[in-house]
């Protein structure tokens, strides 16, 4: 049985009168991606810094890569990659630069880290961006010259703190598929985000995380079926019909019919039983009642935020305020 | 994709980064060239470096100058010297906000998350601001040369004279370095970086002989004020002498030995603050 990857026992880290973490727990066994999911200042960046050594805890143990953050934190540095949630990239360097300095204070010699940058800029599609200075990038190329940096040293573990925040969708998407391939290298990721979907496309398991402290923590499915199971939901083509259809689905959904008149949307519990949602059409249909939508939806992981904290996540983008580096104001 | 293990031209890359522990020497190099780099590809920061020191030397040569009265010594004599110290010294600053901008990129939390030397950022970035202070001593030089300046001394003691100058400009780049990782913020430390200089350089005897201070101001610029001393030391090596109360002297070794023991006690003192304040920024 090896190490885990990352492993955290009851760290706290207090900045004066906020505790940013209040006896955190995590462990990252090795080869897999654990998403690290919770809303702004759940204190997700605070524990990556600690991981990370770039901050240290007031109390607390966490070891990476299997050594310990406060006595060894030199023997860490050589083992991990990290990218913020800004990228930490030199705006006036060009993207090749970038990496050959990473690299060459990585330790690669000068060939080598020059090498090492051509490969890395040609795997994330940046070998004709190569020349050109980082700040006529685009987002998502920031980001991806941004992660390459990350992983120079092919590192055994990747630290990702909220890697697509601000991208455009189509960004997003890309980042992913890219975190894909380093993850499909056996490369033990931490993966902290706000996007319920994106610790979903991109985790074998989750740790939610709200006021400094883990909450709850399995696969998203797990995480799903703590929060019921599947809906039926049906979508009126006449929103004026609701109760019309109301009156027609009573029997079958007893006394858990939801309705929303705003977009005739009904719903209720499908309790696991199919011959429910064959029943429902059969019903509409004899009520003559045309519908936009049927299907049985699976609960989503924002539904799972709201089960277990009381509090939405945040789920839009233009919500998100992105965290400061270590030197910004707090 | 590359393996899992990928090499170049058959080094393992991971391999020799679990090895290292950090150059100093070598990762102060790395960074001062990425710095120089940027110095390089923003020219309007050169601009303004060498803009504000070619203002002083027009404003107190030509405007001021002419009411000043310096026994035995031209003015432009007395003040270049003193007005190339003065331009080192605010340009040492410059430091203090590539310090807050590198904080304010994430590019500092990138160093430090790196297996590179912890003293080393710094380093580099203290090495490479003194390339831009290079050039303003040129700069300054033959600004000096145009409106009059007649430096006599001998090559070697001219070189003396620009060497304690930058090694003063150098310690003070490290209180520049300190005081951006201690405030961290871009604003901030513009205006912090700065304030304190112009008391420090005009309560001095980089303008005007303290002879005519109030008490308190010309001991501090007679006896206290390492800007006076390093300003002594240039005038004592590029014109043959400084203003001692109302006399001429002439003495070097004191001005020269006592400007150096300023500039190592400032970073004996100031070299570890920084690295101590490096070591803590994520708290």
């Amino acid at each position: 049985m090896t190490a885990p990857a990352v492993e955290a026992h009851g760290l706290v880290k207090r900045f004066g009168e906020t505790t940013a973490l209040d006896g955190f727990d995590l462990e990252v066994p090795t080869g897999t991606v654990l998403g690290l999911l919770g809303p702004n200042g759940a204190g997700k960046t605070t524990a990556v810094h600690i991981l990370t050594t770039l901050s240290r805890a007031d109390e607390g143990t966490a070891r990476v890569a299997g050594f310990d953050v406060a006595t060894e934190g030199a023997r860490i540095r050589s083992r991990i990659g990290l990218t913020g949630q800004f990228a930490a990239i030199d705006e006036h360097l060009t993207g090749r630069e970038n990496l050959v300095m990473v690299a060459q204070l990585s330790g690669l010699p000068r060939d080598v880290a020059r090498g090492r940058a051509d490969d890395l800029l040609d795997r994330f599609g940046l070998s004709d961006a190569g020349g050109r200075a980082a700040r006529g990038y685009s987002g998502g190329m920031r980001r991806r010259l941004d992660l390459a940096a990350s992983l120079v040293t092919s590192p055994e573990v990747v630290f990702l703190d909220e890697p697509t925040t601000g991208l455009d969708p189509s960004s997003r998407f890309a980042l992913w598929e890219v975190i894909r391939e380093v993850v499909a290298l056996g490369t033990s990721v931490l993966l902290t985000t706000q996007y319920l979907e994106e610790a979903d496309e991109l985790a074998d398991d989750i740790l939610v995380m709200n006021h400094g402290r883990g909450i709850a923590q399995g696969t998203a499915a797990e995480l799903k079926d703590r929060v019921g199971g599947e809906t039926i939901v049906v979508e009126l083509s006449d929103p004026t019909a609701l109760d019309r259809a109301s009156d027609a689905l009573r029997d079958i959904a007893g006394g858990e019919l939801h309705t929303d008149p705003r977009n005739g949307r009904l719903s209720f519990p499908a309790k696991g039983d199919r011959a429910r949602l064959a029943a429902t059409v059969r019903a509409l249909d004899d009520a003559d009642l045309d519908l936009v939508d049927l299907g049985l939806r699976r609960p989503s992981l924002d539904d799972v935020f709201l089960e277990l904290t009381g509090e939405r996540a945040v789920a839009d983008e233009a919500a998100d305020d992105v965290a400061q580096p270590t030197g910004g104001r707090r | 994709m590359s393996a899992a293990t990928p090499t170049v031209t058959g080094h393992d890359v991971a391999e020799i980064a679990r090895t290292y522990r950090g150059s100093f020497l070598r990762d102060s190099i790395v960074v001062a060239r990425r710095n120089l780099r940027r110095i390089a590809r923003q020219p309007q920061i050169a601009v303004f470096v060498l803009i504000q020191p070619i203002m002083f030397v027009l404003l107190f040569r030509y405007i001021f100058g002419g009411a000043i009265t310096i026994p035995g010594i031209p003015y432009v004599d007395f003040l270049m010297p003193g007005i190339i110290v003065q331009t080192l010294v605010f340009g040492a600053a410059t430091t203090a906000i590539g310090v807050a901008e590198d904080l304010k990129s994430g590019i500092v939390d990138r160093f430090r998350a790196l297996p590179m030397n912890r003293s080393a950022a710094m380093a580099g970035r203290v090495v490479s601001d003194q390339v831009l202070n290079l050039m303003s001593l040129v700069v300054m030089v033959v600004v000096g040369l145009l409106v009059g300046w007649r430096p006599t001394g001998t090559p070697a003691e001219l070189a003396l004279a620009f060497g304690v100058v930058v090694v003063f400009a150098l310690s003070f780049s490290w209180i520049m370095a300190a005081i951006g990782l201690a405030l961290k913020e871009p604003e901030a430390v513009q205006s912090a970086g700065f304030i304190w200089l112009f008391p420090l350089t005009f309560i001095s005897n980089v303008f005007v002989p303290p002879s005519t201070m109030p008490p308190i101001l010309q001991n501090f610029a007679e006896n206290i004020n390492p800007v006076s001393l390093v300003s002594n030391s240039a005038r004592v090596l590029t014109t043959g002498a400084y203003l001692c109360g109302e006399d001429l002297c002439t003495d070097v070794s004191a001005n020269v030995l006592g400007s150096l023991g300023w500039s190592i006690g400032i970073m004996v003192v100031f070299v570890p603050v920084t690295a101590w304040l490096w070591g803590r920024l994520g708290d």
